[in-house]
């Protein structure tokens, strides 16, 4: 027998009570790793964003189009190396409620602003030179089981074809890797003539332009010199960094970080309340056996310890378990919220939080009753059995 | 008899109870020698209990000296009165006191835990121990399965596991039938004589008085008389 011995026995005395206070902790850091997983997934894509990469949309709003036209003063503006433009397509594939990212774009350009990005199956030049042909992410590829050489009618939610068709058929030539989280990898690309030509209305015109700029230093006065040249034009635009960009896309779903802390609060206050209560009834029921064990010679400090040592176990074990839960959960979960949720895991900064915070929960909950055993009088302890 | 292992000296306790001040030992004087077994009598509120607990170095005096085998354990701290507790004295109460959570021999192990003893000697010294109350067929047993004499031997057998040179006792036999508390007195006799454990008993009971070998008498908070068996 040791301490440890004596701590296990101690939790184990009332099980039930031990039992449901576990269960709650379990929950609870269950909810913290699933929420942290909700928050990495809205974070990942500002995580990602390239330094040297600007965005320009419509002033007025992300729906408003932009003429194509405005490619060539950017291009030629100063500090500017490459750009590319995309389109909103509101891509389906069978189900419309399922919908993915998919936008034409030039082919000669994706890879030259996202110079990131690899091609792990097919062709660049293939996909470059199929008109009809299209460039899937690899995540995209894994969960639909799509592969090159794939013919694939591709469903829009706002374009149809001149003849009224809103089915597009593409051919998969290739398919992409973002070279990191997979973030960027739930969406689909093809060609901009072919769709231009092809489309019912809007010719001519672009949903966004991503600039890669020369020198990231530069990248502020870069937007403004992009922004000043349509200035009181009939479509005036607004540049910012792909992180600043992606920042604002996701505060549009509101501010997910305080939402996910204040929920995050107010359950570990909630747990401060039920454990601290667990240990201190605990505590208080056993009043003369810690008298005794005073007697028998353990030194307040070391009765202090045993109960701080309790609740620590409490914490860990029920706190361990419930962070280990939510990471086989996100991970079974990944796959099948990919498509809204890219990047939907538990890193490594949540899981470190996650160990702290069990800690702190464990010192927290234990600290006023070790304090009390510690303070315990064994003469007034003993003459109350 | 031999020298004193027990020595109070114009002791005082006083306890402040609401706007009251109350004086439990009156300036008290007590010589125990070592291997001796001393019964302490007396009227309830007399303070018996509460000698007991400065012998033990449980609480502290107002006043006056206490050594326990040359220590002066009246100027000890908190701590270093654990730490002296732990080496010299073993406590058996009316109650037994055993933590319902672990098992006879665990419970007679626990004061080893405050040693430097591997876990097999602590659990050999434990066994042996029972062995001396007994009870080493019962090593296993949970404090809810023995009956209360069992459980009394148990604590006697946590008292002197460490070997402490001295063991207090207050109201051993008070919560035990006539034949339980002649066993366990019986116990306490050959934990006297054979092992020459000092033994300090607080009881209520002549007949459990009987068998130690002094008794003594405190009225209001002062020793009335002695008297040897």
């Amino acid at each position: 027998m040791n301490t440890l011995h004596l701590v296990r026995k101690n939790l184990g005395r009332k099980k039930v009570r031990t039992l449901f206070t576990g269960l709650s902790i379990v929950i609870a850091f269950l909810l913290f790793g699933l929420l942290g997983a909700l928050r990495n997934s809205f974070t990942l894509g500002v995580e990602l964003a390239g330094a040297d990469r600007l965005i320009t949309v419509h002033k007025v709003s992300l729906v408003q189009l932009l003429p194509i036209s405005y490619l060539r003063n950017i291009q030629s503006t100063e500090g500017v190396d490459k750009v590319a433009h995309f389109t909103w397509f509101g891509g389906y594939y069978q189900d419309p409620k399922q919908q993915f990212f998919a936008a034409p774009t030039d082919p000669e350009m994706l890879f030259e602003v996202y110079s990131e990005w690899k091609i792990v199956d097919g062709s660049l030049d293939a996909w470059q030179r199929n008109r009809t042909g299209m460039l899937i992410g690899q995540s995209m590829a894994t969960i639909n089981g799509w592969k090159v050489g794939d013919r694939l009618p591709i469903g829009s939610t706002i374009y149809a074809q001149s003849d009224g068709n809103r089915s597009w058929e593409f051919t998969v030539e290739a398919i992409f890797s973002d070279g990191a989280d997979g973030a960027n990898e739930q969406a689909l690309y093809f060609h901009y003539d072919y769709f231009d030509e092809a489309r019912q209305f809007g010719q001519g015109q672009v949903g966004w332009y991503v600039t890669k700029v020369a020198d990231p230093d530069t990248s502020e006065e870069v937007a403004r010199a992009i922004d000043i040249q349509f200035a009181n034009s009939a479509a005036e635009t607004k540049t910012s960094t792909e992180k600043g960009w992606v920042q604002g896309f996701a505060q549009q779903f509101g501010n997910i970080g305080l939402i996910v802390t204040s929920i995050l609060g107010a359950v570990f206050f909630t747990m401060l309340l039920v454990a601290g209560n667990t240990m201190a009834q605990s505590v208080r029921e056993r009043t003369s056996e810690l008298a005794v064990l005073k007697t028998l010679g353990f030194s307040d400090a070391r009765v202090m310890r045993m109960v701080l040592y309790e609740s620590l176990m409490l914490a860990v074990v029920a706190g361990g378990i419930g962070l280990l839960l939510s990471v086989v959960m996100a991970g079974g979960m990944r796959a099948a919220v990919s498509q809204f949720l890219p990047g939907f895991a538990i890193n490594s900064d949540t899981l470190l939080t996650g160990v702290g915070l069990i800690i702190l929960l464990g010192l927290i909950t234990g600290l006023l009753p070790a304090l009390s055993a510690m303070r315990l009088n064994v003469v007034t302890a003993l003459a109350r059995r | 008899m031999s020298e004193s292992l027990v020595s109070v000296r114009d002791v005082s306790k006083r306890y402040v109870k609401g706007k009251e001040r109350v004086e439990v030992l009156h300036s008290l004087d007590l010589e125990v020698p070592a291997g001796d077994f001393l019964a302490l009598m007396g009227p309830s509120g007399s303070g018996k209990t509460t000698l007991l607990n400065l012998i033990g170095g449980l609480d502290t005096p107002s006043s006056g000296t206490i050594s326990i085998g040359g220590d002066r354990i009246d100027q000890m701290s908190s701590a270093q009165l654990a730490r002296w507790r732990a080496r010299n004295v073993g406590f058996i109460f009316q109650f037994y006191n055993l933590l319902p959570v672990l098992t006879a021999q665990r419970n007679v192990e626990l004061p080893l835990l405050l040693t430097k003893l591997g876990a097999s000697e602590r659990k050999r010294r434990a066994l042996t121990a029972l062995k001396v109350v007994g009870l080493e067929d019962r090593a296993k047993h949970y404090p809810r399965e023995l009956s209360g004499g069992q459980e009394q031997r148990v604590a006697i057998a946590r008292a002197f596991v460490s070997d402490p040179t001295l063991l207090l006792a207050d109201e051993p036999t008070g919560d035990l039938d006539r034949e339980t508390a002649d066993e366990v007195l019986d116990l306490l006799q050959i934990l006297n004589r054979e092992h020459g454990k000092t033994i300090i008993m607080v009881t209520h009971d002549p007949r459990a008085a009987d068998h130690a070998k002094r008794t003594v008498h405190l009225d209001k908070g002062s020793l009335v008389d002695q008297a040897a068996a």
